[in-house]
């Protein structure tokens, strides 16, 4: 399946993911409402957050609105998802995402949008065999 | 719908129906109730005035308020004015932060004949409120079984006729959950409450809330378990009260600021995630991870609190369920947004006796007060068995705290030859008698033989045994563990001063619900004195009523410790929590509180409540006399368990020499003692809680806390009069 994966010593910071996730997702320049992160630490070292669709998430979800699709790509319905957050809690990552403004969290449906845009290739979607954490149930 | 659940509706008779305007709730009130009275078939709706939330907040704040109206000082529990009141609250129902999808359960209770409360999750409060409804007040007693239907999407009411619907919970959950939703993925949008078979006959009734669990496709039951409100469900002839609403988001409260709230939620859900394994275990077992704990403490009531361990207490240790029984790696949420998820359930389980035997069922629980009761207790340290009883009491409808200390009584009166065969049926009622202990419930649920004695309650059976078998009445009161007719909580309470006033000076009998304080006085020895434990015994109590003001649920407050606490000034309250619930407030309603505001929400609620029981009879200094059992050791066997200890209390409290005394002048001289020690704790707490020392609130505190109303005040002031209280002025 398709995921994102990325190389963060290659990433300069320039938050161009963000700006072209948040305008694709929501149509707004608030880099709050993109499904990847960019953190700069005090060293100046840029850190990507990003989901690697594990469905950690798809464990933790009271109402089964997070289910991982035929394509693999772990992904919320907003008709059934109550805005709890506990998968924002929860993310083994911290790559779900939330924003004051919105009932429901969002996140990266491994489109591959941010990667056209990296100018540094910091970010690459690939086709990889993903360690999935759902676990069966009952 | 299968063949069978389309006879039980058709055989369904239209008594009355009432369709309303849906309407939109604002910052977390729909500002009106829905008055159903089952008997004259009247459904109103009725207007929530400003007092009633100044005043009230909501959850039990509206139902004491309700139920006041409702009765006079002669109603009993089985008059058909007295009122069932099922009440969320404002912040009930919003899915951000943990454990906020409570209902609050008040009637006049069999049990005590004054006002209970109980909290129960389940998801009939918060969709009650989706559909409309601050709260749901049922009066009335219907001539033949009812079912009340409230629609939350058309906006309908209706009583219904419903004749051929079985009675017990877990059948009954699932017939009335599949015949109401339109579909699999619907049953999530209908919750019922049930009561069982066995509230009919036993005073120890409770009300099973439902909760639909999509994974394991079962319908689960939660309980408002205390004061016998399933007995006044039953005793009303209501089968079943369904709600169904469809179209559940995460800002349906339209709060005043929902990030507010929402980040509040985080912070604890990343507690949650972060610290649970390491220090509670509640996602894995629930509140049954303390057994071992109360076991090593010496705490957990064995053998009617005689004693606080046994040898064999490690069989009901909380890994003894989790291993073999309990399903895990799904959330258990009783509304959605736990994150702590205490709710457990044991699937597939094989039940080995009664009518339901051989089936494979659904338990929830065992919650740690189910362990105690159930298991030490009566002296029966089998996890199967612990389950079996679980699964019984709750679908037959019956309080586990109630049923497993009132069995206890009963079995130690057997012990001691107070009652034999010929008054048990022929039944060996020893401490483990598994055997017999099954078949009293199931006697329970059929109304018959010595079982509906033991479902009558510590104080009836007391009554009995005295009035009619002979029984020493003195002894009796002292074994017996009940206070204003409520069984004990299961905590062993004798080694505890605090812990003493946290069950006995308590508005509805000695729960669990208003103040736990045994850590904090035995273990951490943080409130030494009596002006320590009365402010302990005011702030506790206080903070944990306002949870059922307004639709919370208590586990998430200090069943996972925030790392502020390492350094806060009073761990205990962990006051990093208490902001949250600030926040979480004023984030839901618009009005903006502080810590001291919350404190004075509950203690408004919690003085009506004080002065309702007054009205009603109970409530007075008197009322609140403990069984010695309860403070200290009645027998000789219970004094020798602990002699060491006494022993040197002797020396070190009383100043008395105890080895130039018998064991009898040991006993009694510490009775003394600890006795005295109680009383000197009532007098700190009702000073400090604005009572006199007759436990009369004083129309000066009632005004300090803008209280003074009216019909309060009529109520105490002949009791103000003759203790010297009242100041005509006023």
């Amino acid at each position: 399946m398709k995921v994102l994966v990325k190389d963060e010593s290659l990433c300069i910071g320039c938050h161009t993911c963000e700006e072209v996730c948040a305008q694709l997702f929501f149509k707004t320049k608030d880099l709050g409402k993109a499904c990847i992160h960019i953190n700069t630490d005090k060293d100046r070292f840029h850190h990507i957050g990003i989901c690697n669709q594990c469905g950690e998430c798809i464990n933790h979800c009271p109402v089964q609105a997070i289910t991982r699709g035929a394509n693999g790509v772990v992904r919320i319905n907003k008709n059934i998802c109550v805005g709890c957050m506990i998968c924002v809690a929860e993310c083994p990552e911290g790559a779900m995402s939330r924003h004051d403004e919105l009932v429901e969290p969002f996140k990266c449906i491994s489109c591959g949008a941010c990667v056209k845009k990296c100018p540094t290739g910091a970010i690459k979607l690939k086709d990889i065999e993903v360690d999935k954490k759902e676990k069966a149930v009952f | 719908m299968s063949e069978q659940l389309n006879k039980m509706r058709e055989a369904h008779r239209l008594l009355s129906e009432y369709n309303y305007e849906l309407g939109e709730i604002d910052k977390g009130y729909t500002n009106r109730t829905l008055y159903v009275n089952v008997g004259t078939k009247e459904i109103k709706s009725k207007p929530v005035t400003q007092q009633m939330k100044d005043k009230f907040i909501g959850g039990k704040g509206f139902g004491m308020r309700l139920l006041w109206d409702a009765v006079n000082s002669n109603t009993k529990w089985n008059d058909k004015e007295n009122e069932i009141i099922i009440s969320g609250g404002p912040v009930c129902g919003i899915t951000q932060y943990p454990g906020a999808g409570k209902s609050l359960c008040v009637s006049l209770s069999p049990m005590t004949d004054i006002p209970i409360d109980s909290n129960v999750g389940g998801y009939f409060g918060p969709l009650l409120k989706f559909s409309g409804w601050d709260a749901l007040e049922i009066q009335g007693k219907a001539e033949k079984d009812v079912l009340i239907f409230i629609d939350g999407n058309t906006g309908r009411v209706t009583i219904e006729e419903a004749p051929l619907e079985h009675i017990d919970a877990h059948v009954l959950g699932e017939e009335l959950t599949e015949m109401y939703a339109d579909s699999e993925d619907d049953k999530r949008n209908v919750a019922v409450i049930t009561a069982g078979t066995a509230a009919e006959h036993t005073r120890m009734g409770i009300l099973n809330f439902t909760f639909y669990d999509k994974r394991r496709k079962v319908a689960r039951l939660k309980q408002a378990g205390r004061g016998g409100i399933g007995t006044v469900f039953r005793d009303k002839n209501i089968k079943g009260i369904v709600v169904h609403f469809t179209g559940v988001k995460g800002d349906l409260n339209h709060m005043a600021d929902r990030a507010k709230v929402t980040r509040a939620g985080l912070k604890v859900h990343k507690e949650i995630h972060r610290y649970d394994d390491k220090q509670f275990r509640i996602r894995q077992i629930g509140t049954a991870n303390i057994v071992q704990t109360m076991a090593e403490h010496d705490l957990l009531p064995t053998h009617n609190y005689q004693y606080g361990t046994h040898k064999e207490a490690y069989h009901i240790y909380s890994d003894e369920f989790q291993k073999p029984y309990i399903t895990q790696g799904s959330p258990d949420g009783c509304w959605y947004g736990c994150s702590l998820s205490c709710a457990k359930a044991a699937d597939n389980f094989e039940l080995l006796t009664g009518p339901y035997k051989g089936d494979k069922v659904c338990v929830d629980g065992p919650e740690y007060e189910t362990v105690g009761a159930v298991g030490s207790n009566i002296g029966c340290f089998d996890a199967q068995f612990v389950l079996e009883v679980n699964f019984y009491a709750d679908t037959y409808g019956l309080d586990t705290i109630s049923l497993g200390t009132a069995m206890a009584f009963a079995m130690e009166c057997y012990e001691r030859g107070i009652i034999t065969k010929e008054h048990t049926g022929g039944m060996e009622l020893n401490y483990g008698n598994k055997e017999v202990a099954l078949e009293l419930i199931h006697q329970m649920s059929r109304g018959e033989g010595f079982g509906v004695i033991v479902g009558q309650g510590v104080r009836k059976m007391r009554e009995l045994f005295v009035n009619e078998y002979g029984a020493d009445p003195d002894f009796l009161f002292e074994i017996g563990m009940e206070m204003k007719g409520l069984e004990f909580a299961e905590y062993l309470p004798k080694e505890s001063l605090a812990q003493q006033g946290g069950f006995g000076l308590t508005n509805k009998g000695p729960q669990h619900d208003e103040a736990w304080l045994i850590f904090m006085d035995m273990v951490n020895n943080q409130i030494p004195t009596f002006e320590d434990k009365a402010e302990a015994l005011h702030w506790f109590p206080m903070f944990r009523t306002w949870f059922g003001l307004c639709g919370l649920c208590k586990l998430p407050w200090n069943d996972i410790v925030p790392m502020s606490n390492k350094t806060a000034e009073e761990p205990a309250k962990i006051p990093e929590h208490v902001q949250n619930y600030v926040d979480i407030f004023s984030g839901v309603t618009g009005i903006q509180i502080d810590m001291d505001e919350l404190i004075t929400q509950s203690e408004r609620v919690y003085n009506f409540q004080k002065i309702f029981n007054i009205r009603m009879g109970k409530g007075l200094r008197a009322d609140d006399r403990i069984p010695y059992r309860a403070a200290g050791p009645v027998t000789k066997e219970e004094y020798l368990s602990r002699e060491e200890r006494y022993d040197k209390q002797l020396v070190e409290n009383v100043g008395v020499d105890p080895t130039k005394m018998s064991l009898e002048e040991k006993m009694a001289k510490m009775k003394e003692y600890r006795l005295s020690q109680y009383s000197k704790l009532q007098d700190a707490v009702y000073k400090r809680r604005g009572w006199t020392p007759n436990a009369v609130p004083t129309v000066e505190h009632l005004k300090s806390i803008k209280m003074d109303l009216p019909e309060l005040i009529e109520i105490i002031k002949p009791y103000l009069i003759e203790e010297g209280y009242w100041n005509e002025a006023e």
